[in-house]
């Protein structure tokens, strides 16, 4: 019935084979938070270290060469996946850090404008005055909220956001009236990580366009999940991590376009990242380098490149159809339990894989403590995205997400699971 | 099984019938605490006794997971006009219980060692602390905002 062969995948993680729990079998059901690591992955990353190692883009010796060759043509592989040019790609420690590059950008262009201090030609862009607008969505992140926060709170910018309809979907008719000539950035997420809601980016990226502003894309839950191409799309740049697409922690990526990028003035400065160095002043190099001060995270970008492999060996398409799939069980599983009510689109049109839901009179941390009692492992709480909980009026949520080593019969223990944690607490 | 050395008979007594829960009116002092990570909340008011004013009557409004819910109204039965000594000897165990560096002490924490389950599940001792801790901090504000209004006079 699936279009992927799971159980031969999930010969792939070894993790997969263990148990937790009173020897229950590991059902993984958070891969939204992150996901779990095939063997090509964990290969590449212990082959860098026994075979390569060495600090990248510094020194001359044999490993130092080929250190820096393995990384870099990670980067073009994983630039590839994206239909990006290799040198538009950025690698940063996470997503977060990815979106706190570029917020951070803005606020050391406006710094370094009212001191008179040097800029790249073109950073004007970047500078922001009292009044400017930034704009993001109720459903964001705090990893998409925060940092414009922080921007605003130091440059006098205001932040304002476009609201969401009761069914989990942007209130799209608020685009007109939020997104104003003020605005100088719309910064949102492609696929809420709480609702499963995948947004509608050339809607929202034309009403930015329209006031020239520059466009943000969040797309940690969209890059693992379904085809991507920044042909495909319009925006200036994408924020994604590497952990929630089989890759290693510590690794995330900035794709901009390439003349925003040569516009920008460093974030976080230091060796690495320069071009000359007097001890008065310096200057920076050329993207992608200008973004990564310090010894890169190499063998994590080799990890990350082997789990573009591995996806790419699936075909993305694949992965997205077969997410379908088991979203649509999801929804029509937990939407036939008494008691147990859907946050986000109950209809699976523009929907991802995430699916969060409250059980009346069972608070979330305790559908998961049931869950987790029976090999379940998926996400409690407010999910980072606190706002989210406010305006649907939930304290927290319980969240299943799903990946390419899930099936049908992980759905169906997860609604085995809700009615057993609805006996437990005698709610139903 | 764990589930329900964690969830007792009386933790889910105590969930299912909380305990002076709602707020009283007139306080000395009132803090808001939060979990961040799962968004549990508490809003505790520490009102001193008018008959002894080393004692500490206690309200609180919250929400949240069955064992904070459960704890809030286990150190209502435990604190309520209470004088500060004796709820800091409580708090102290309960941490030192729930780190499993204390056997579990029925003559100080009553119904609140069936809490002592909670251990297990190092994510959820903070639920079940998240009461005593604005206990403790609303019973010291309370306490020393009598001292400055003194100093006033």
């Amino acid at each position: 019935m699936s279009l992927l062969d799971v159980a031969a995948i999930r010969q792939d993680f070894p993790i997969l084979g263990r148990t937790v729990r009173d020897a229950k079998k590991l059902i993984y059901l958070d891969s939204g938070a992150t996901s779990q690591k095939p063997n090509s992955v964990l290969d590449a990353e212990r082959d860098f270290y026994e075979t390569h190692n060495a600090a990248v883009h510094r020194g001359a010796h044999q490993l130092a060469e080929e250190a820096t060759i393995a990384f870099e043509n990670a980067r073009a592989n994983i630039a590839g996946f994206i239909g990006a040019q290799t040198n538009d790609l950025v690698f940063t420690k996470n997503a977060t850090e990815a979106i706190n590059l570029i917020a951070h950008s803005f606020l050391n262009a406006t710094l370094k404008s009212l001191r008179g201090a040097p800029l790249p030609v073109g950073a004007q862009r970047f500078v922001l005055g009292e009044g400017d607008e930034i704009v993001v969505t109720e459903m964001e992140h705090h990893s998409n909220l925060v940092p414009w926060q922080e921007l605003c709170a130091k440059t006098g910018a205001v932040l304002k956001w476009i609201g969401l309809t009761d069914d989990g979907r942007l209130n799209y008719a608020d685009l007109d009236t939020v997104i104003t000539p003020r605005t100088k950035i719309v910064s949102f997420t492609h696929q809420s990580n709480l609702l499963g809601t995948i947004n509608d980016v050339a809607r929202v990226s034309a009403a930015a366009r329209a006031v020239g502003a520059i466009v943000v894309l969040d797309a940690c839950q969209s890059i693992p999940h379904m085809p991507l191409s920044v042909t495909d799309i319009d925006v200036d740049f994408i924020a994604w991590s590497g952990h929630k697409m089989l890759g290693p922690m510590g690794i995330g990526c900035l794709w901009g376009r390439k003349e925003l990028l040569a516009s920008m003035p460093p974030f976080i400065s230091g060796g690495s990242m320069i071009e000359t160095v007097t001890m008065e002043a310096s200057t920076f190099a050329a993207p992608p380098q200008r973004f990564e001060a310090g010894v890169p995270m190499a063998a994590q970008a080799v990890a990350l490149s082997a789990a573009v492999d591995y996806l790419q060996a699936i075909g993305m398409e694949n992965v997205a159809a077969h997410e379908h799939e088991l979203t649509q069980a999801t929804i029509a599983a937990l939407s036939a339990i008494e008691g147990v009510r859907i946050i986000g689109p109950t209809d699976d049109r523009d929907r991802g894989s995430a699916v969060s839901f409250v059980v009346d009179d069972i608070h979330p941390h305790d559908v998961g403590q049931v869950l987790d009692s029976l090999g379940i492992e998926v996400r409690v709480g407010h999910h980072c995205a606190w706002p989210v909980c406010r305006r649907y009026d939930v304290p927290a949520a319980t969240r299943a997400t799903f990946y390419i080593y899930n099936d049908l019969s992980d759905v169906q223990a997860l609604a085995d699971g809700i009615k057993q944690a609805q006996a437990f607490f005698g709610s139903n | 099984m764990q589930l329900e050395q964690m969830y007792q008979e009386i933790i889910l007594d105590h969930y299912k019938r909380p305990h002076g829960k709602g707020l009283a009116e007139g306080f000395n002092a009132e803090v808001h605490h939060v979990n961040p990570t799962c968004g549990d909340e508490i809003t505790l008011r520490i009102t001193r006794d008018p008959a002894d004013d080393q004692k500490l009557l206690v309200s609180y409004q919250n929400q949240g997971c069955s064992i904070s819910q459960a704890s809030a109204s286990i150190l209502f039965d435990q604190l309520n006009d209470q004088t500060l000594a004796v709820g800091e000897l409580a708090v102290d165990h309960l941490v030192a219980m729930l780190q499993r560096v204390e056997e579990p002490n029925e003559d100080v924490l009553g119904d609140g060692i069936a809490l002592v389950g909670v251990a297990q599940y190092p994510a959820r001792v903070k639920c079940a602390l998240l009461a005593w801790m604005a206990w403790k901090d609303a019973a010291i504000q309370a306490l020393g905002q009598e001292v400055s209004t003194e100093g006033e006079k």
